[in-house]
């Protein structure tokens, strides 16, 4: 029988010829992520075992980016002990770079590879067509001693892309658009797998921020095929692919879904659930108090040069404040060399260093009492924010840029 | 018996601990905020051997395992819901928090009702009735039944 993406890059990690959804297989992990979010508490399990060890440290990449610089002193003794340990133990450590995510994938993420991460969004490194999970520190742990873990394997469901989004329509529309229709735990314990003609109109941006924000339906992982676009994006970082995984003609899907790229329109998901997803236009003049450009789902160069474009010669409004982060120092620098930094300051947006910021709420630009965000990062849970009485959309930077310049939600054609 | 505390579909895990929270040093420090946006006086009402009765897709989003480490460390016996978000029922198996689906206990049961469950049996009582719940796969049940990942690693 055929299998699917997931099944083949799962068999090839546990040395079987063949696996199917619902068995479990012990796994042999490619790679180990961990950030700030959990970290310490993963030393302090670590130094409460018997027999202490890492299993292979070249696996292990550590990343602080939640809350860099760090905010407080208890943040602060979080993340000494993690940096500490990284360094006796030889880990490779980042700190400032960027969001975990936006890291991995300008630095170590490639194709074929089966990663856990201990942040629900490594299912974007399906982007080149590897294998993330999100997983918890007990989790992590075990992989971390043992360099293996077990997998239940997922089912799939698949997406076959056909057409091309519309001119002002971001890949960011057509996720929220996915998770809409089939809701927030639509994908729950499976994997989401896209192809398709359509796909290739996709470029990397779109399918990180695509794969990104399928843990919002439930999804276990996300993959895409790889192809010319994926590899050109491997070889201009430095990498070769582990496996070009294709799912075979005679796979066995959950379901099989059609899509086509040019009925997609802006949307917004609305407070307080990612599958909330109404037509941008719905929700035009809605108050807004901030509004957030960056995270690892929408804060890279391509996004930051939508909202350049639409602001340039703009103000932010006056009741508002515009948070633009890039995703990570490389994209910062990009942007910089094109100018892009200085169109959002000379239009008055207070540009920060590459972090989670607002999108996780516990760092700098968190949201008061009844207080409304326009947000391109990946959630918009009550309280995400900042204060539990508080309400995040989530929307393109598109959208989110025209939100800022008019001071309540709008959609780019009426900037 | 353990008393029931009641909490409706798609509970995240932002609800059940808040970001700002999940960096603090040490669960102990966490757990009195959890569930401080859905219902703050959980922390201080919930007892040793008492239950979260949950509707679908409980424990949805994140994948800080401070979630259901916070309701083990507050003595929350387990959790009895319509379904599970998969990380967080992930991350509960490995710490040693029983998670158990269960379809029909949701709508027959309220806060605050008295109620005993058998992971063995996958059996919940309640009220003089019974509601059966799908048993966790032989594999998780075992990781269980050792006290969790860690505890099966340090054997």
């Amino acid at each position: 029988m055929g299998m699917t993406m997931a099944e083949k890059i799962i068999a090839a990690a546990a040395g079987a010829s063949e696996v199917k959804a619902g068995d479990i297989h012990t796994v042999e992990l490619d790679r180990l992520m961990s950030n700030d979010g959990t970290t310490h508490l993963t030393i302090d399990m670590y130094n409460q075992l018997k027999e202490p060890r890492i299993a292979d440290v070249n696996k292990l990449v550590w990343i602080v980016d939640h809350n860099v610089p760090c905010d407080s002193v208890k943040t602060a003794a979080s993340h000494k002990k993690m940096r500490d340990f990284a360094k006796e133990h030889g880990i490779r450590f980042y700190e400032g770079a960027g969001v975990c995510h936006q890291v991995m994938m300008e630095n170590h993420v490639t194709s074929g590879e089966l990663i856990f991460g201990a942040d629900s969004h490594t299912c974007a490194y399906g982007a080149v067509g590897a294998f993330g999970t999100g997983v918890g520190c007990t989790d992590y742990l075990y992989a971390m001693v043992t360099g293996k873990s077990w997998l239940l394997v997922p089912e799939t469901l698949r997406f076959n892309l056909k057409g091309k989004l519309k001119e002002g329509v971001y890949a960011r529309d057509l996720i929220l658009s996915i998770i809409g229709m089939i809701g927030a735990n639509g994908a729950n314990y499976m994997a989401m797998e896209f192809g398709g003609e359509g796909l290739k109109t996709l470029n990397m941006s779109d399918r990180i921020a695509v794969c990104n924000l399928c843990v919002e339906a439930g999804a276990k992982t996300a993959l895409m095929e790889v192809d010319e676009i994926t590899l050109d994006y491997l070889k201009a970082h430095g990498r070769e692919p582990k496996h070009c995984f294709a799912s075979d003609d005679d796979a066995v899907f959950a379901h099989t879904y059609e899509i086509d790229l040019s009925t997609i329109k802006p949307i917004v998901a609305k407070p307080h659930f990612v599958d909330s997803v109404v037509d941008a236009k719905e929700c035009v003049g809605t108050h807004i108090d901030e509004a957030f450009l960056g995270s690892c789902n929408n804060g890279r160069i391509e996004d930051l040069r939508v909202g350049a474009e639409l602001i340039k010669g703009k103000k932010v409004h006056s009741l508002v404040r515009f948070l633009v982060v890039p995703a990570s120092a490389e994209v910062y620098r990009q942007a910089l060399s094109e100018g892009i930094i200085d169109t959002f300051m000379e239009a008055g947006a207070i540009v920060m260093n590459p972090n989670c910021s607002v999108c996780w709420g516990s760092c700098q630009g968190v949201i008061g009492e009844n207080e409304v965000l326009i947000s391109t990062g990946t959630r918009n849970f009550k309280g995400r924010a900042g204060h539990k009485d508080s309400f995040v959309y989530l929307a393109s930077a598109a959208t989110v840029t025209a939100s800022a310049i008019k001071g309540e939600i709008a959609t780019a054609d009426m900037i | 018996m353990g008393k029931i505390f009641k909490f409706h579909q798609d509970v995240d895990t932002d609800q059940i601990i808040a970001s700002q929270y999940i960096i603090y040093p040490t669960i102990d420090e966490m757990k009195v905020h959890a569930f401080e946006s859905l219902d703050a006086a959980f922390a201080s009402q919930v007892q040793e051997g008492d239950y979260v009765v949950a509707s679908e897709n409980f424990g949805c989003g994140s994948s800080r395992e401070q979630a259901p480490a916070v309701l083990k460390a507050l003595g929350v016996k387990a959790v009895v819901a319509k379904s599970f978000a998969r990380i967080f029922y992930r991350n509960a198996i490995n710490i040693g928090l029983p998670v158990i689906v269960c379809k029909d206990l949701y709508e027959n049961v309220n806060a605050g009702d008295e109620m005993e469950l058998s992971m063995k049996e996958g059996v919940v009582r309640t009220g003089g009735r019974e509601f059966q719940c799908t048993k966790l796969p032989e594999y998780m049940q075992g990781i269980l039944d050792q006290g969790g990942l860690i505890a099966a690693l340090n054997k």
